[in-house]
């Protein structure tokens, strides 16, 4: 740390707090538009933008200061109760919460905003409020660091360009009460020059009479100097309507008698009288300070202490404890295959060590893992832009914003979502004057929510839009020449339709969503992140797109099973239940096609092996067994596999890079004899092998 | 000499930056983040001089002066007041809850070492 600039660290240090600024700026803003009104909730807006001007005032970053200080006048007008904005004031202010977080994004890449888009909202956001023509101008001086008088020219005495003054210092009571000490401002005073100090002590009273703190005493001092009368002044700067003050130009003198071992006596002598005179028994206090050696001052200073980390050092750590993992894994199956035998030190060694390992691992992903919170607020900047630009009405709610995600994914997960938000303003929900004919409030309602289920986290986004309009998909989706017309489609298999690349169902390119990306891209993009994308639509009452993401992207508890002398690994997440089949469990449908009869419930079989092109699919399913996977929707599936070997976490090795996305393989693996294995997706495999189940031999062609 | 300065800051980019100014100059700095950590803090240590902003969430600047000049330890401890504002009715408002002088944001750090030397009387030496 200490080779690095100091300067550059808290650089670095301020723009992450403007983050955080940033995001409670956005939460006391929800807050206000639903209808806050405390003084602690502007409060905290206030001090949020108030803070990022004090800091960028640090850095010299004038675009900010500047913006933040309007921003701050406007806001400090609610504060002041002046101004209570209504639902267009709001978002003005919305408006203008983003582009200070622009700014403060371009200010950390070291550049400017284009001035015209900034001007134009803080006009509108001045207009709320009568502002001041002058405003910036006064702002700029205000945040300029100010040069000091207090020059410590200890050089004292050169003889050229020295002029005399004598100043009159008559401090009042009310001098003292604000912490001020004459005598520390005389030595002030006196290192400007060389200065003889005269006391006078003609109104003191009595010893009867003397309120011990009044100001009786005042100073004549005669300095010979080359600062300025202003320096002078400036000197009492802290004191000024404390104090009468009076600073006399004198003609140039070119020498005083008396150098420091008057000005000492001197000071010495003061010491005393203004203790007495002024402040009781306190003074002293003061005064020793100068004197004293430090106190202890450890104190236990506010904890919550943070490290900032590169993301990259994390990644590498990641990358090691991954290693670890493969690693401990060959030395558990080295020692299993040397034949040592349980409960031999080895052995109890290598579980604790295996222990640790989950442990390290473990803590490693929290650290990566952050509150989706910064994402879901980025998405609510993207519901007011889409929202005003075509001149819908939106209210945006979201939910689980303290869920934890890996950070990678949050990253990644910006763009999709942004799409799904611009789609679900855009196309799903429907127009104020529709909405109001369906009985329907005219404002919309999307909800983002974020939550952890079942071992991934899920992230909604859902409208209370006209839902899918499902006749019209499927034409769509017929004019385009992406399915055969008069096709008898499920609803969920018109769903799907829009997940076909070319496809959009804006009847004109709106501003928002036709932008050339389609559902197609979402869905690829959330499957690179090992997730998958469902959807949930019912007329009138709204659709629901689903994401469904692992929760992380390094490790994985899984399943090792046999399929076909191939090894394989299936997420233990999906698996509900492990069954070895029987005579009788399995029934035939039709040929090729299977269920098992299994708690009162016909579950469908998908044959691993067959599906996956490692051998022919069974007829004879005796000895095997089935492992029952849970769909996203509740439905069940069992997988016919050859052996299950164990149970163990493996370290996810991504093929996307190498292989493209392979349907039903989510990664690789290796194995602790150092074998790679695919780790499955099931789901997806499922649902592409039921579009294949009709003609299963051609399956077969398929896959290999 | 080094003094023992409390620094009361809300934003931890001023209070790094005060830790910084303050330790270059070889003072010892102890940092609070409002108004009540800096009461809190004040608690455990007797500082030559106080620093403190005026925004600041639970207890203001005015509000920290306030309570600071009402302990019986601390009627003639210096307090310098870091403000963004330098506008005369803020000064005279800080001057009244008991503050010694102020110092403007952003500060320059010889300014802010020359004021707190100032202040407590030990630029002398």
């Amino acid at each position: 740390m200490s080779d690095n600039d100091p300067m550059a660290e808290i650089r670095a240090s301020f723009f992450v707090e403007c983050e955080e600024l940033l995001e409670g700026l956005q939460d006391g803003l929800s807050a206000m538009d639903s209808g806050a009104d405390d003084s602690e909730t502007i409060n905290i807006c206030f001090r949020a933008v108030h803070s990022i001007k004090g800091g960028a005032g640090a850095f010299g970053l004038d675009q900010l200061v500047r913006f933040a200080h309007r921003y701050e006048t406007v806001m400090d007008e609610i504060r002041g109760g002046n101004l209570s904005p209504d639902r267009e004031a709001m978002l003005l202010f919305f408006r203008a919460a983003d582009i200070l977080s622009d700014i403060v994004m371009a200010s950390r890449n070291g550049n400017d905003l284009p001035a015209d888009d900034v001007e134009e909202t803080l006009k509108a956001l001045e207009a709320l409020v009568d502002v001041e023509e002058d405003i910036e101008e006064d702002s700029v001086p205000d945040f300029q660091p100010m040069g000091l008088a207090l020059d410590m020219d200890l050089g004292g005495a050169e003889d050229d360009g020295q002029s005399s003054f004598t100043v009159e210092f008559k401090p009042e009571r009310e001098l003292f009460a604000s912490g001020n000490e004459p005598l520390h401002l005389l030595r002030s005073l006196s290192e400007l020059g060389e200065a003889s100090i005269t006391c006078d002590i003609d109104e003191v009273p009595l010893l009867d009479n003397l309120d011990p703190t009044n100001a009786y005493l005042w100073w004549t001092i005669d300095l010979a100097t080359d600062a300025s009368e202003d320096d002078i002044t400036e000197t009492f700067d802290f004191v000024e309507g404390l104090c009468t003050l009076t600073v006399k130009s004198l003609m140039p003198v070119p020498e005083l008698p008396s150098p420091d071992s008057f000005l000492a006596d001197l000071i010495d002598h003061v010491e005393p009288e203004t203790t007495n005179d002024a402040q009781s028994s306190e003074a002293p206090e003061t005064v020793k300070t100068t004197d004293e050696p430090t106190k202890p001052a450890k104190v236990n200073v506010a904890p919550k202490a943070t490290v900032r980390v590169d993301l990259e050092r994390i990644d590498r750590l990641v990358n090691l404890v991954g290693e670890l993992v493969i690693n401990q894994a060959m030395l558990s199956q080295s020692v299993a295959e040397a034949g040592i035998a349980n409960n031999t030190q080895v052995t109890t060694g290598l579980e604790e060590f295996m222990q640790l390992t989950r442990d390290i691992q473990d803590s490693v992903m929290m650290i990566r893992a952050q509150p989706v919170k910064s994402l879901l607020q980025r998405m609510s900047r993207i519901v007011r832009e889409a929202s005003a630009a075509i001149g819908k009405h939106v209210d945006f709610v979201t939910e689980g914003e303290n869920t934890e995600v890996d950070k990678t994914v949050i990253e990644r997960l910006a763009d999709p979502l942004t799409h799904m938000i611009r789609n679900a303003v855009d196309h799903g929900l429907e127009s104020g004057e529709d909405r109001i004919a369906a009985g329907k409030p005219r404002e919309g309602r999307v909800t983002l929510s974020a939550a952890h289920k079942s071992g991934r986290v899920v992230i909604e986004v859902s409208d209370d839009g006209g839902g899918i309009n499902r006749p019209k998909v499927q034409q769509i989706a017929v004019d385009k020449g992406l399915i055969p017309a008069g096709q008898e489609l499920s609803d969920a298999e018109i769903d799907g339709l829009l997940f076909l690349p070319g496809f959009s169902t804006a009847k004109e390119v709106s501003d928002l969503s036709g932008r050339g990306v389609g559902m197609d891209v979402v869905r690829s993009a959330i499957q690179a992140l090992g997730g998958r994308i469902s959807i949930v639509s019912e007329p009138s009452l709204g659709t629901t797109f689903s994401i469904s993401l692992p929760l992380t992207l390094a490790v994985l508890d899984g399943m090792v099973v046999k399929v076909a002398a191939e090894t394989l690994v299936v997420p233990l997440g999906v698996i509900v239940e492990t069954v070895s089949l029987q005579e009788g469990d399995v029934r035939t449908v039709s040929p090729g096609n299977h269920v098992i009869h299994i708690r009162d419930t016909f579950v469908p079989i998908v044959d691993l092996g067959s599906e996956l092109g490692y051998r022919e699919a069974y007829e004879d399913f005796d000895g095997c067994v089935v492992l029952l996977i849970a769909g996203e929707d509740g439905s069940r599936t069992a997988v016919v596999v050859d052996a299950i070997e164990e149970q163990r976490q493996v370290v996810i090795k991504g093929l996307q890079e190498g292989y493209g996305r392979i349907p039903g393989i989510a990664a690789a693996t290796i194995l602790g004899d150092g074998k790679i294995a695919l780790i499955l997706d099931p789901v997806d495999l499922i649902s592409n092998a039921s579009g294949r189940k009709a003609n299963s031999n051609s399956s077969f062609k398929l896959a290999g | 000499m080094s003094l023992n300065v409390l620094a009361v800051d809300d934003s931890r980019t001023i209070r790094d930056m005060l830790s910084l100014a303050l330790k270059q100059a070889g003072f010892t700095p102890t940092v609070a983040e409002d108004g009540v950590d800096g009461l809190e803090v004040l608690e455990g240590m007797q500082p030559d001089v106080i620093i403190t902003d005026i925004n600041m969430p639970r207890l203001d600047g005015f509000g920290f002066i306030q309570a600071v000049r009402g302990q019986t330890g601390h009627t003639a401890t210096p307090i310098l007041v870091l403000t963004t504002e330098s506008a005369p009715e803020l000064k005279a408002r800080a001057r009244a809850a008991g503050a010694t002088g102020w110092i403007v944001k952003p500060f320059d750090p010889e300014k802010l070492v020359r004021a707190l030397n100032m202040v407590t009387g030990s630029g002398a030496n």
